[in-house]
């Protein structure tokens, strides 16, 4: 039967809860934004929230671009040198790293890094009732604690892609120039025509997005969080599953509108 | 008893009137009335799970009753928007039963924390007020800590701080007694007099502490399944002679409200095979 399931719950109310769930973060979306402006009346706490989502996220983000180099590299090198066009490794690294690996990879490691901290953190200041003493205290904790975060994440990202990006062409021109003896000018010269500013458009709408994704996941889910010690776990958790599935739903279709 | 309203309406700073509250199939309040007189020191008491601390939600806007009437100040709270209701909490000040001190911020910073957000202060002139309030609460000294190191204490006199720090006309108390030591306590009760009687802040106190009640409150209210069961000065509670206030004042364990949750017969249950 369409309308019920062997447990006996209708079909269709999943479907109706997975609406509400998106017509609610849309709507806290809605109400961060808004207050994304009056929380730039006083940039320190963006600052602030840039620098924990950001440099702090730069060791990993650098460490990973630099083993996704080299495996691209390796890989990359083995495959064209069997039709004899190992030059073209540069060209192959650069474009599947701006266009693709970049933002996607920053993104699944900003949400496991950045992301689940901002969770975790909203959180236990819900279940301390830090959040309801700013409220008492005539103060938005959406304006206060919620918009400099989300903006953190937004200008971070794109930041953390565009150095994922430099790193691993340094990794794979590591393993290309430095130890499969790739001629230096031809790997950089290949790159140089063929990587183009619509390539460089697309890595940054997407880690745009990716940004946008995460953080905002990333504080809804904290912001929601059942103030208990499990709550705040479930939710750390949620924001990991949530935002990796996202990411790789958003790719498909940015991919999909720039082909 | 025949209680005696404690204040004519314009001398109320808070005024709550026939105040339904249900959550989900339980009803909280069923018709709750209350006055909290200007300058006084106004007690609520109730058993664990009355619904003390949620009259206090009610109170600041947080929640929207079922139905009646809540005012502060002479506004009805629950039909505020958010920017007016914002204007009516930057007159009150709320001290939480944890404290509720930001914990990235230290002590200085906590207390300064409402004065940044909603004044434009010379540092200097900053300074010098919050160093007052601490002054006043006996934590100058401790100004540098930060939140993890303060006792529960120490901690629930520095969100008293930051709570006056506006000078606010009404204080509301939740559960400020519970889990400290006899000294940090004799300090809070003397520390709630002292605000009252010098600053002339009207206090809303919500508690379970009858001594301590009794010691500091010009009026009390004692709840009860979703009503107000009595009122009156502490002696008058004292001297209630209904059977709910008697066990409450006097801490029976057995009585009105039942020792035991409701269940079903105790022989029956142990006789019954367990459900696998």
């Amino acid at each position: 039967m369409l309308t019920a399931t062997r447990s006996g719950i209708p079909l269709w109310q999943p479907l109706l809860r997975g609406i509400a769930q998106v017509g609610a973060v849309t709507l806290f979306l809605l109400r961060v934004l808004g207050q994304c402006l009056p929380a730039l009346a006083r940039p320190r706490y963006t600052v602030l929230q840039v620098y924990n989502a950001g440099a702090r996220s730069l060791s990993i983000i650098m460490l990973c671009a630099l083993f996704v180099g080299m495996v691209l590299g390796l890989q990359g090198y083995d495959l064209l040198q069997r039709f004899g066009s190992e030059s073209a490794l540069g060209v192959a690294a650069a474009l599947s790293l701006i266009r693709e690996l970049g933002p996607v990879l920053t993104a699944l490691l900003f949400a496991g890094r950045a992301g689940t901290a901002l969770t975790a953190e909203i959180g236990l200041m819900g279940a301390t009732d830090q959040l309801a003493a700013m409220e008492m205290m005539a103060v938005d904790p959406v304006r206060r604690v919620v918009a400099p975060r989300f903006l953190g994440g937004l200008i971070a990202m794109p930041l953390l892609s565009a150095i994922f990006n430099c790193i691993g062409i340094y990794g794979a021109q590591l393993i290309g120039v430095t130890m499969m003896g790739i001629q230096s000018g031809t790997f950089w010269s290949q790159m140089q025509g063929a990587v183009g500013l619509s390539d460089v458009r697309e890595g940054v709408v997407k880690s745009l997005v990716f940004g946008l994704a995460c953080s905002l996941i990333a504080v809804y889910e904290g912001y929601h969080a059942e103030p208990t010690a499990e709550g705040v776990g479930l939710a750390t958790t949620r924001t990991v599953v949530t935002s990796a599935v996202l990411i790789l739903l958003l790719d498909y279709i940015l991919t999909a509108a720039f082909l | 008893m025949t209680p005696s309203p404690p204040a004519a309406a314009p001398d109320a700073v808070v005024e709550v009137q026939d105040l339904h509250y249900r959550i989900g199939q339980r009803d909280v309040f069923t018709g709750l009335n209350l006055r909290v007189r200007r300058g006084a020191i106004t007690a609520v008491m109730g058993p664990s799970g009355t619904g003390k601390t949620t009259l206090l939600r009610l109170i600041m806007g947080q929640i929207t009753p079922s139905a009646g009437s809540v005012r502060v100040f002479g506004q009805a709270v629950p039909s505020l928007r958010r920017p007016a209701l914002y204007a009516l909490r930057q007159r009150v000040g709320m001290l939480f039963q944890n404290g509720a001190l930001l914990t990235d911020l230290t002590v200085f910073e906590n207390v300064a924390f409402p004065v940044r957000e909603h004044k434009r202060l010379p540092e200097s002139v900053l300074r010098e007020l919050v160093l007052m309030k601490l002054q006043a609460v006996g934590l100058r000294g401790a100004a540098e800590l930060r939140t993890a190191e303060l006792s529960g204490g120490m901690a629930r006199r520095v969100a008293l701080a930051r709570a006056i720090v506006l000078d606010p006309e009404l204080l509301i108390y939740d559960e400020p007694f519970v889990g400290l030591d006899p000294i940090s306590m004799g300090v809070i009760v003397r520390l709630i007099q002292s605000l009252n009687r010098t600053l002339g802040i009207s206090s809303v106190l919500v508690s379970h502490d009858v001594q301590e009640i009794g010691a500091i409150a010009d009026y009390s209210y004692l709840l009860s399944e979703g009503k107000v069961v009595a009122e009156g000065s502490p002696a008058q509670l004292n001297a209630e002679p209904s059977a709910v206030v008697r066990q409450f004042m006097s801490g029976a364990p057995d009585g009105p409200v039942p020792f035991h949750y409701p269940a079903g017969d105790y022989f029956e249950q142990l006789l019954e095979q367990p459900r696998r």
